[in-house]
Parts: structure tokens; C-alpha cells; sequence
């Protein structure tokens, strides 16, 4: 029994916090400590290290200071197998993702102390230069996760996507069988616009594809009015068209002048549900952009490393067989 | 003359039907009555397809019919040819209206609504729990185009349809037919006011679209036949007058009468009005009403097995055989390791003689909750459960003692043969409040929370007995450990316990305070009234006491208690209270203490109103009935998905959380996923007892599910999913390597939806959030959180969380 109050013990402790951090700041910054503590060490032995007249790689502090950067890329880039570790007990992700930003920037003053701010046209600076595109795809990553997510929310404004979606469904479905009681031109304008809409759908591709149809719509519709309304009119007496760049509100209080069309109250109706339409729309794009935003840098990112580790490869082979 | 049987069975289900066959093997004369043109119309109403399990497994079989778990059809099947081979002398569509005891002969009368009249001397009932189908109620209720429910929408295309009805049953049928056919809904009200928000909506908005007609405030006078085009004509009263419809077809989902109505009528005496309390029976399974038998869900025993094998010993009963009951090897064994164990019913006498609790219960009853319980004899100084332990059965004492563990004194207090304790966790669903250590020569029943409160819930004695016990525990222990039971007695005989529902008000910012309240199961908030508006101070869980201020102070409230949650309370009366801290002053010091601690808690929140919006709104999100919820700061939350992932991923493929779904307040979101309810909905109805509560608090569910859909279905979340069997988690190596295959937190592949069973042709099962009670590691949705986004926290702690978030 005592085996199980120790369980129940460590239940109670395994819980972790009760409260939000973000990953800057887990666990009182502990790796914000380690980094400077790294960088600092590295920067010291640096400064006190006499044995050559000009620092390089080769010496002893050198070759120190390149595998600590050698074995930091390389778990660096676990990372990437540990969040994929869903039963793993190895801390917890966010833990490591702390780590992952606060060593990542540490690698900036090691490899630089390590290369003695030497840089030329060679495989060696071409890994410090993917180096710092890495480093500065997760700086730019860091900044996304911060600045973004709440920007999300708001933009939502408590619907999911998938609600918003259902909800222009809906209101497609109205606006044709609204457009239908008008006129069968705006019932093929209203279906033209339905159909170039494309919100919506997994993966990238389709995130940056999202486009909404009921501007042009809204466009069509007013030409189309203008058209009828020509039609109608005497020859003698112009018509005044709505300008461009009129508003939707404008267009309703402008057709609410046009007595003479007894379909007045459906075409207000249609315009209503047009501009609604563009509002979710545009909320949805919005969403899409913003989720882009949090994904789209790890496709710079997670590449880059692969070729960074690539050149790690190559530059270890290099120093050692070609020197 | 009417016609004379020796037994009369009313239903077809597993009980009636087995009952019958028996009486058909022994030749003797019977005749079962059936309400619907077919047997066994609960299980015939199946979903097509549908397996059907044979829980509990470790109970033996003992019937004349046939039944092993398989599809609906297979089982139909068997029981249909097991009753033709047999003879059962079956008559269908016959709906049984009241069953009266003939005052001289002790025989009874049995009436149908086709005005049939059958006489028998005995009656055995197994009506099910489900209910007849209420009709129209007007002339042409049963032409053939009038139906009462709906099995498949797709089988009708291009019909006029007229559904009567404004529930739930009636608006899915309405709007899953209007996609095929013209429907016309007839609502007796303005409104349809009892259905779910979901279906109200679609129905108006349905309505609105044009695709479904709707009579508001009318009412069905008759349906007729009609020569030409369409079949019927439904007669309206509508407030306009009346209206004909010519109609193909009409759906009447008027719900069902519940049986109790019917059974009382019948004479049987139920032992409280609770809804789930079953009538007493002895252990022949006789009602109150001599003769008058009843088996299966009615009497408490909702298994397919159970009734089954009751069905079989009811027949044995009535002609006078000795049948050792079916559970009687399973009881045996349980009791094999107590000493002086010579037979079952010994046994079960010497329990009732030992423990008082059981004394008034019926053999029957006792049996069925022995057969749930388990037997333990844990060692002199073992630990029966530890403080903090989550878990909530209910233990009593059979033989020896039991010491209680308090770190605040010296001496443990002892309970005896024949007491009881666990009472406090059952009742409130909270941790257990101490430690009980065995004593020497312990023998404990320990009883699961559904059995022990099917047992509290149908007698009286028993409730009363367990209250009267937690009330006197409750007050000693949370107010005054020191005090003797003299010096409480005069405060415990003038508690109440009191319930509430969710939102109402104990008292008022304002008001006089003239009690103080335990809360016993559920939880309050504590408000008051700041600029205008209710701002939330405070969150009192089960367990704690509040209004003890005014009365210390002896004046007004200092502020609003609300019920959170449905609450009950132990309402003490101030005037007790008061003579007891005046006798006692250290009390008074104690509770002072109490009181500075609270002001100032108060105080730092008054500062913050907003704090308290945030505790508003998950209150709102019925966190207060949660002991552990799932929280996503959406300022955080960079929308990775790697919580459901990893769900998935350590739980068979599927996820039991919903990330987007769930409602937001100022960047906090309360995603779908199971808060471990203190009492869980889940829990309430499920047939062969398969949901559990770990010690750690994880509720979850076990191997046994049958799939029958009720926890789903329950759970006022939706954190319940049927899913398929799992789906072995992929290889990352193997995927990081190649790119192809499923990545880790993939669903597996896709599964026709819908079906009630899964590609292998295994029946689905509930699935829900256990808490990864079995990953080392813990939570898993915590702990792949790259951002460290989502958190799970206990309701204690919401007031320091929402201070952590200014």
C-alpha cells in the first residue's frame, strides 16, 4: 500500500502548473539562464585564450567550442522526433521548445567565437549563413507564436472556422433562392460568385488559395441593375448609375429609389445577405492568413535545417580530411 | 366467458420471453402477451446490425431460450425459432391495460385495449423500463399510413407527410424526411419549446427556408381514408379553423407513458418517488401483490442475462420447485475466504443480523448487491484507502474494526461491527477526507457508488440512516474534530439537509444571516454586488462551510452564495451554532482564523472584478462540477493540433478532445473534453456498470462496454465518442525515414460513418478522456504542448488562476 500513496503522490505532483506560462518564460526562464550562462563561459575562455595570434577553429578552445555547437544543431533538431513522442516521458514539449529557443540563440555567439569572426567564399561560412537563416526563421517562429495566436481569436470572435463555413453555406443557399425570386440573371450571377468562392480546406495549399466571390458579385449585381434599369427607361431621361465605389448601403438606398421594380425588398435582401457574406468571408480569409502565418515559417525553417546539418556534415569532413 | 391460464406473461422482452418458454418446456398452461406485432420490440427497435453483448460475462447462463452476444438479427432469430420449437403461446399486438387482483379467488384479471379479457392465476411482468408509444388519441389512430415511429428516413421519397409532434423525435424525423419528401409538421403549441437548441434551430430555420411546413397551435381532430391520389386525409383544428390534408403518410412522436404510471395501477408499491427506485420484491421475485411477479429492467435488473435467468426462475417459483438462484456459485465464491463461511443464505442472514444498515433490506436486493460488492480482509494496520484517494465505494463492517487516521489527533477514532464510512466521497464524489486503517479481524463489504446508490435511492430506511451518519461525521469533522458527539448533538439534530438547483440562491448580499451551510455535494459560488453588477469573489467546493461570517459577526450577509452546480447543503441552524461557539472558545479562535483568511482572499478579488469574470464563465461552462479541466489559453495556442494528436496517439487512434470545439472567454477556451464530473453523467445509466472512477480521480471507462451509446448520450459535454477498435500507433522512425505511411497522431483510416460497427465487424465502444491514468508520463494533451497552451486544473485553484491572468 505504501507504493500506492507514493502514486497518489506523484499524480498530485506530475499535475504541473495551474496556471498559463508562456514558453519564454516556463519554469522561471531556466533556459534563458543556461544560454547566457553558455554564451558567457564560451565568450570567456575566448577572451582569456592566448595560444594563437589569430583565433580559429583549429585550436583547442576551437575544436571545444565547435562540437558544443556540432552536438547543440543536432539536438536542436530532435525536437522535431520528441514532439512527434507523444508517449515519451522525457519533460514535457513545451519544456524542450523553451530550450530549443534559448540554445538555439546561444549557437549564434558559440559558432561565431568558434569561426573567430572569420568568414569567405567557402562550404565553412556557408553553414554559418544557413546557420543564422535558421536561427532567424525560429526568431521570426518565436514572434509568430507570440503575436499571432491572440490576433486569432479575436478575428473569430467565438465561431470555428467550420461554424463560419456552415454559415456562408447557409447564406448561399438563401441568397440563390432570394436571387431566384428576382431574375434569372442574378440567380447565374449569384451562382457564378458561389462558385468561384473556395474558403476553406486542409493544407497549406488551400489556405493560400482562399477567395471570396461576393464582391464580384455585388459588382455584377449593380451592373446588372443598371443595365435593366437603362432598359427600362425612357431614352430621353438618363439614368443616373451608382458610382464604383459606392458603398452597399449607398446601392440599397439608391435602389430603394427605383420604384418602379416591385422586387425591391428581395434585391435588399440579397444585398444584405451578399454583404454578410463578405464580412465572414473576409473574417475566414483573415483566419487563414493567420494560421498560415503560424505554419508557413517551420516550412523555411524545417528545410533549412536539414540542409544546415548537410553542411555541419560537410564542414566536419572538410576540417578533418582536407585541412 | 374469458379465457383461464395458470400464468400470465405481460412483455416479450428477455424476461417475458424466457419466462414463457420455461412455462412451455413444463407444459404448463400460459400465454404471453406483446404489446407491438413482434417479440422483444426493445431489441427489435435495435439499430439494423447492431452487436449485442452478454455482460456480465461470469454470470452463468440459465434459460430455455438461447442468447449469446451477436447482431440483433442473429438473437431475434434464435428467440423466434426457440419460441415456435418450444410452443410458447404468444399472442401479439396485445396491449395490456390494467391487471387487477380478483378479491375472492387471488387470481387476476387481465384487460387489453382490444377490450380482450384474460384471467390467470399468477402474472408475471417484464414490461421494460421503455414504455408504450403514446397515440394520436383521435378516430384513424391506427390505419395503416399512421405510424409511431421511424426507422430508416430513406425508405420514403416523394410522400406528403404529416409529423404531429414538437420534440426532438418528431423535428430529427421531419427534417431528415424533408430532404425527399414534402413534410408538414403539426405542433399543438406556438413554439417548439422542449426540443434541444440544435434541433430548434434547424427546425425554424427549416421552416423559414420553406422546406418544411409547420401548424402552429393546431391540434389532429381525425384521420380518414381517402379515394384518389393520396391514401389519407389528416382532419386539422387549426386556429383558423379547420383543414384538410390529403396525405401519404403520418408520423405521430408523441413520446412514450413511462410504466410506472401502469404498474402502480396495477397495486405494486414503488418505496420512494425517486425515478430510478425499482419496487420491492421478494426473492421469488413477487411484488407487493401476491401473485403478481416481475423480472428484468423493472425490477431493477436492466441485463439481457439478468432477466434471462430470471424469466426461467420466476416459472420455477410459481409451480413450487426449489432453483438455487443463477448468481448463487458467483456468491459462494466472493464469501469463500470469510471465516465461518458454511452457505450463501446463511451468510446473508448473519449480514443482516451484523450490519443494522441491511437489516430492513430485502433478501433479493441484499443479494443483487453483494453480487455487485466485494468481500475484503485487508490486514490489521493496512490501509483500506488513503486520504486524497479518489475513489468512492462504500464500505461496511462485517466483522472487526476499522481505525480512522486523522494527522490532527492523537487518538483514532474506531467504527465497529456493523458500521459503516466511505459515505463522505460517495455522497460528495470529492477525495476521501482521511485514511481508514484496518483493524484486527477485519471483514468489509466494500460496495460500488451505482450499487449502493440503487439500494439509497429505493429505501428510505437506508437513506435516512446514511444522512443521519454524514451529517454527524460531516459537522464533526470539517467544524470541530475536538468535539465530542454530546457537545454536537444539539447542532446535528437541528441540521437540514437542503438541494439546489444550478444558479439559485442560498442567501443574499444583505440579508439576515440566521444559518450556516455545509455544502455536501456540489459547489457554490460567492458573489457580490460591485458597481452595479455580480461580481464572483469566490468558488466553494463540496466539503467547506459558508455564512459562518454573519453569524461570528451577528449581522448581515457580506455577500451572495449562489449554487454553481445542482447543490445539496446541510443547512445548520444559528442559534445552535452560536450556543456552541459561545461553550466552546477555541472554536471561535479556529473559525476567526477561517474568517480573516476568506475577507482577504475576498478583498484581493474585489480589486480585480474581472479575475472574477473568468471564474463567471467557466462556472458557466460547467466547470463547477469538474475535478479536472482541461484549459487552452488561446493567446498561446498556436493552433499545432499536437494536443488531439497526441490523444490519438496514446489512446488507439482516437481523440477524446476536441481542441476548437468549446466556447471562449478573454483568450481562456474550455475545449470539448471530460472534466471528470465530481458525480459523472456518464456514470448514471450504464448497463453493465462500466464506467469507473480511478484513485486519482480519472473517470473512465472499462473493458466491459457493451456500445449501447448511453454515457454519449448522457454526458451534457459531448466528450463521449463511439469509436472503432484501436489502431496500432505507427512507427515515427519508420515515417521520418520514408514520408509515407500514417504519421504519429494520424486517425487511422477512415471508417464508414455511422455504423454501429467497425471495419473488423467488432462492435464500437465509448471512448473518453481517462487522463492518461496509464501513461507515466501524464496528460498527454499537457505535456505535447509545444507552447505550453493547454493546462488541466482543478476547480480549487480557479480563483488563483484567474489571478495569474491579469
Amino acid at each position: 500500500m505504501p507504493a500506492r500513496a507514493a502514486s497518489v503522490r506523484a499524480a498530485l505532483a506530475k499535475r504541473g502548473a495551474s496556471r498559463h506560462e508562456s514558453l519564454l518564460r516556463v519554469a522561471g526562464a531556466r533556459y534563458l539562464w543556461v544560454a547566457l550562462g553558455l554564451s558567457a563561459l564560451a565568450l570567456i575562455a575566448y577572451l582569456a585564450d592566448r595560444s594563437t595570434p589569430v583565433a580559429n577553429g583549429g585550436t583547442w578552445l576551437g575544436y571545444t567550442l565547435g562540437t558544443t555547437a556540432a552536438l547543440l544543431i543536432v539536438w536542436l533538431m530532435l525536437l522535431g522526433i520528441r514532439k512527434r513522442s507523444y508517449a515519451s516521458r522525457l519533460g514535457t514539449v513545451q519544456g524542450w521548445a523553451s530550450a530549443h529557443v534559448y540554445l538555439g540563440t546561444a549557437l549564434i555567439p558559440i559558432a561565431l567565437l568558434h569561426a573567430g569572426f572569420r568568414v569567405g567564399w567557402n562550404v565553412h561560412t556557408l553553414l554559418l549563413v544557413l546557420m543564422f537563416l535558421v536561427i532567424g526563421s525560429g526568431f521570426f517562429g518565436v514572434f509568430a507564436y507570440l503575436r499571432y495566436p491572440a490576433f486569432m481569436t479575436r478575428n473569430r470572435d467565438g465561431a470555428s472556422r467550420d461554424a463560419m463555413l456552415q454559415r456562408i453555406a447557409d447564406i448561399d443557399q438563401r441568397a440563390l433562392t432570394t436571387a431566384d425570386r428576382i431574375d434569372p440573371k442574378l440567380h447565374a450571377i449569384v451562382l457564378r460568385s458561389i462558385a468561384r468562392t473556395r474558403l476553406g480546406g486542409k493544407g497549406l495549399l488551400s489556405e493560400l488559395r482562399a477567395r471570396d466571390g461576393s464582391v464580384a458579385a455585388i459588382t455584377q449585381i449593380r451592373e446588372a441593375i443598371v443595365e435593366r434599369q437603362t432598359v427600362l427607361a425612357m431614352p430621353a431621361q438618363p439614368v443616373q448609375a451608382p458610382a464604383a465605389g459606392q458603398t452597399m448601403f449607398a446601392m440599397v438606398d439608391y435602389l430603394a429609389h427605383s420604384q418602379d421594380d416591385t422586387s425591391i425588398g428581395n434585391l435588399r435582401s440579397l444585398i444584405d445577405l451578399l454583404a454578410q457574406k463578405h464580412e465572414l468571408a473576409r473574417r475566414i480569409v483573415r483566419d487563414v492568413q493567420l494560421q498560415a502565418l503560424l505554419e508557413l515559417w517551420l516550412y523555411v525553417h524545417v528545410p533549412l535545417s536539414f540542409a544546415l546539418l548537410a553542411a555541419l556534415i560537410a564542414h566536419i569532413v572538410a576540417v578533418f580530411f582536407y585541412w | 366467458m374469458s379465457e383461464h391460464y395458470r400464468i400470465a406473461i405481460v412483455g416479450s422482452g428477455p424476461g417475458g420471453l424466457s419466462a414463457a418458454a420455461r412455462a412451455a418446456e413444463r407444459k404448463l398452461p400460459h400465454l404471453l402477451l406483446e404489446a407491438a406485432a413482434h417479440l422483444s420490440n426493445t431489441i427489435f427497435r435495435y439499430q439494423r446490425g447492431k452487436f449485442v453483448m452478454a455482460e456480465p460475462g461470469v454470470l452463468p447462463l440459465r434459460a430455455a431460450v438461447p442468447f449469446e452476444a451477436g447482431t440483433r438479427e442473429d438473437i431475434l432469430e434464435a428467440w423466434n425459432a426457440t419460441g415456435k420449437k418450444l410452443g410458447i403461446n404468444v399472442r401479439r399486438g396485445m396491449e395490456v391495460t390494467a391487471i387487477e387482483r380478483d378479491q375472492a379467488g387471488g387470481g387476476f384479471t387481465i384487460r387489453t385495449s382490444n377490450g380482450t379479457t384474460i384471467t390467470a392465476d399468477t402474472v408475471v411482468l417484464g414490461i421494460g423500463l421503455q414504455g408504450n408509444l403514446r397515440k394520436l388519441g383521435v378516430p384513424g389512430e391506427d390505419f395503416e399510413f399512421v405510424q409511431y415511429q421511424l426507422d430508416d428516413p430513406g425508405e420514403y421519397v416523394g410522400e406528403t407527410i404529416a409529423v404531429v409532434g414538437a420534440g426532438d423525435a418528431a423535428i430529427e424525423n421531419a427534417i431528415a424526411l424533408a430532404a425527399n419528401n414534402r413534410v408538414i409538421v403539426v405542433n399543438r403549441r406556438d413554439e417548439f419549446a422542449r426540443a434541444k437548441e440544435g434541433n430548434l434551430l434547424a427546425m425554424l430555420k427549416a421552416i423559414e427556408d420553406g422546406r418544411i411546413e409547420c401548424h402552429y397551435g393546431s391540434a389532429p381532430l381525425r384521420v380518414e381514408c381517402a379515394e384518389g391520389a393520396k391514401p389519407g386525409l389528416l382532419v386539422l383544428e387549426t386556429p383558423k379553423g379547420e383543414t384538410q390534408i390529403p396525405i401519404d403518410r403520418l408520423i405521430a412522436r408523441l413520446g412514450a407513458t413511462a410504466p410506472r404510471a401502469f404498474v402502480e395501477a396495477c397495486g405494486v408499491q414503488f418505496p420512494s418517488n425517486d425515478p430510478v427506485a425499482v419496487p420491492q420484491l421478494s426473492p421469488r421475485y413477487e411484488s407487493n401483490v401476491p401473485g403478481l411477479y416481475i423480472v428484468g429492467a423493472l425490477g431493477g435488473y436492466p441485463l439481457i442475462k439478468q432477466a434471462m435467468n430470471q424469466g426461467y426462475e420466476v416459472v420455477e417459483y410459481i409451480v413450487g420447485a426449489a432453483v438455487e438462484p443463477a448468481d448463487a456459485p458467483l456468491l459462494k465464491a466472493k464469501f469463500a475466504g470469510v471465516v465461518g463461511f458454511r452457505d450463501v443464505d446463511a451468510m446473508i442472514a448473519r449480514i443482516q443480523g451484523a450490519i443494522p444498515l441491511f437489516a430492513d433490506v430485502g433478501t433479493l436486493q441484499l443479494r443483487e448487491l453483494l453480487l455487485g460488492s466485494d468481500i475484503r480482509t485487508p490486514k490489521a494496520g493496512e490501509p483500506v484507502f488513503l486520504k486524497n484517494d479518489f475513489t468512492d465505494t462504500f464500505f461496511s463492517i462485517l466483522d472487526g474494526t476499522v481505525e480512522i487516521d486523522l494527522p490532527d489527533r492523537k487518538q483514532r477514532p474506531q467504527l465497529g461491527r456493523g458500521e459503516f464510512f466511505g459515505e463522505m466521497s460517495l455522497i460528495s464524489g470529492r477525495r476521501r477526507s482521511a485514511t481508514v486503517l484496518a483493524g484486527a479481524g477485519c471483514v468489509l463489504i466494500e460496495t460500488p457508488r451505482r450499487t449502493i446508490m440503487t439500494l439509497i435511492n429505493s429505501n428510505a430506511a437506508v437513506k435516512a440512516a446514511i444522512d443521519r451518519a454524514f451529517i454527524q461525521r460531516a459537522v464533526q469533522s470539517r467544524l470541530f474534530p475536538e468535539g465530542s458527539t454530546a457537545q454536537l448533538a444539539e447542532l446535528v439534530a437541528g441540521a437540514r439537509i437542503e438541494r439546489y438547483k444550478a444558479g439559485d440562491v442560498l442567501f443574499r448580499e444583505g440579508e439576515d444571516g440566521d444559518c450556516l451551510h455545509l455544502v455536501r455535494s456540489g459547489s457554490l459560488t460567492i458573489s457580490r454586488e460591485i458597481g452595479g453588477r455580480e461580481v464572483v469573489l469566490s468558488y466553494v467546493p463540496a466539503g467547506n462551510y459558508v455564512g459562518e461570517m454573519a453569524l461570528l459577526g451577528n449581522s448581515k450577509r457580506s455577500a451572495t452564495a449562489r449554487a454553481a452546480i445542482a447543490t445539496e447543503t446541510i443547512r445548520l441552524d444559528g442559534a445552535a451554532f452560536n450556543t456552541l461557539v459561545r461553550r466552546v472558545p477555541l472554536l471561535k479562535l479556529q473559525l476567526q482564523k477561517e474568517y480573516r483568511d476568506r475577507t482577504a482572499a475576498n478583498v484581493a478579488m474585489q480589486s480585480m472584478p474581472d479575475d472574477g469574470d473568468i471564474i463567471s464563465f467557466l462556472i458557466s461552462q460547467g466547470a463547477g462540477e469538474a475535478t479536472d479541466i482541461l484549459l487552452i489559453d488561446e493567446s498561446l495556442c498556436v493552433r499545432c493540433n499536437h494536443c488531439e494528436r497526441a490523444c490519438a496517439e496514446t489512446h488507439g487512434g482516437h481523440s477524446r478532445l476536441n481542441r476548437e470545439a468549446g466556447a471562449t472567454f478573454a483568450q481562456v477556451h474550455v475545449p470539448t473534453s471530460c472534466r471528470h464530473c465530481e458525480h459523472p453523467h456518464c456514470m448514471k445509466d450504464c448497463p453493465p456498470d462500466a464506467i469507473h472512477r480511478a484513485p486519482n480521480g480519472e473517470v473512465f471507462i472499462g473493458d466491459n462496454c457493451i456500445g449501447c451509446g448511453n454515457c454519449e448520450r448522457n454526458c451534457p459535454y459531448g466528450v463521449i465518442a463511439m469509436a472503432g477498435e484501436d489502431a496500432k500507433p505507427p512507427s515515427l522512425l519508420a515515417w521520418l525515414a520514408t514520408g509515407f505511411g500514417r504519421a504519429p497522431g494520424d486517425p487511422p483510416a477512415e471508417k464508414k460513418k455511422g455504423s454501429a460497427k467497425s471495419k473488423s465487424g467488432k462492435p464500437k465502444k465509448a471512448v473518453k478522456c481517462d487522463m492518461c491514468k496509464d501513461q507515466p508520463g501524464g496528460a498527454a494533451c499537457v505535456r505535447a504542448c509545444p507552447t505550453g497552451a493547454a493546462i488541466r486544473i482543478t476547480p480549487e485553484a480557479f480563483p488563483a488562476y484567474a489571478r495569474s491572468r491579469r
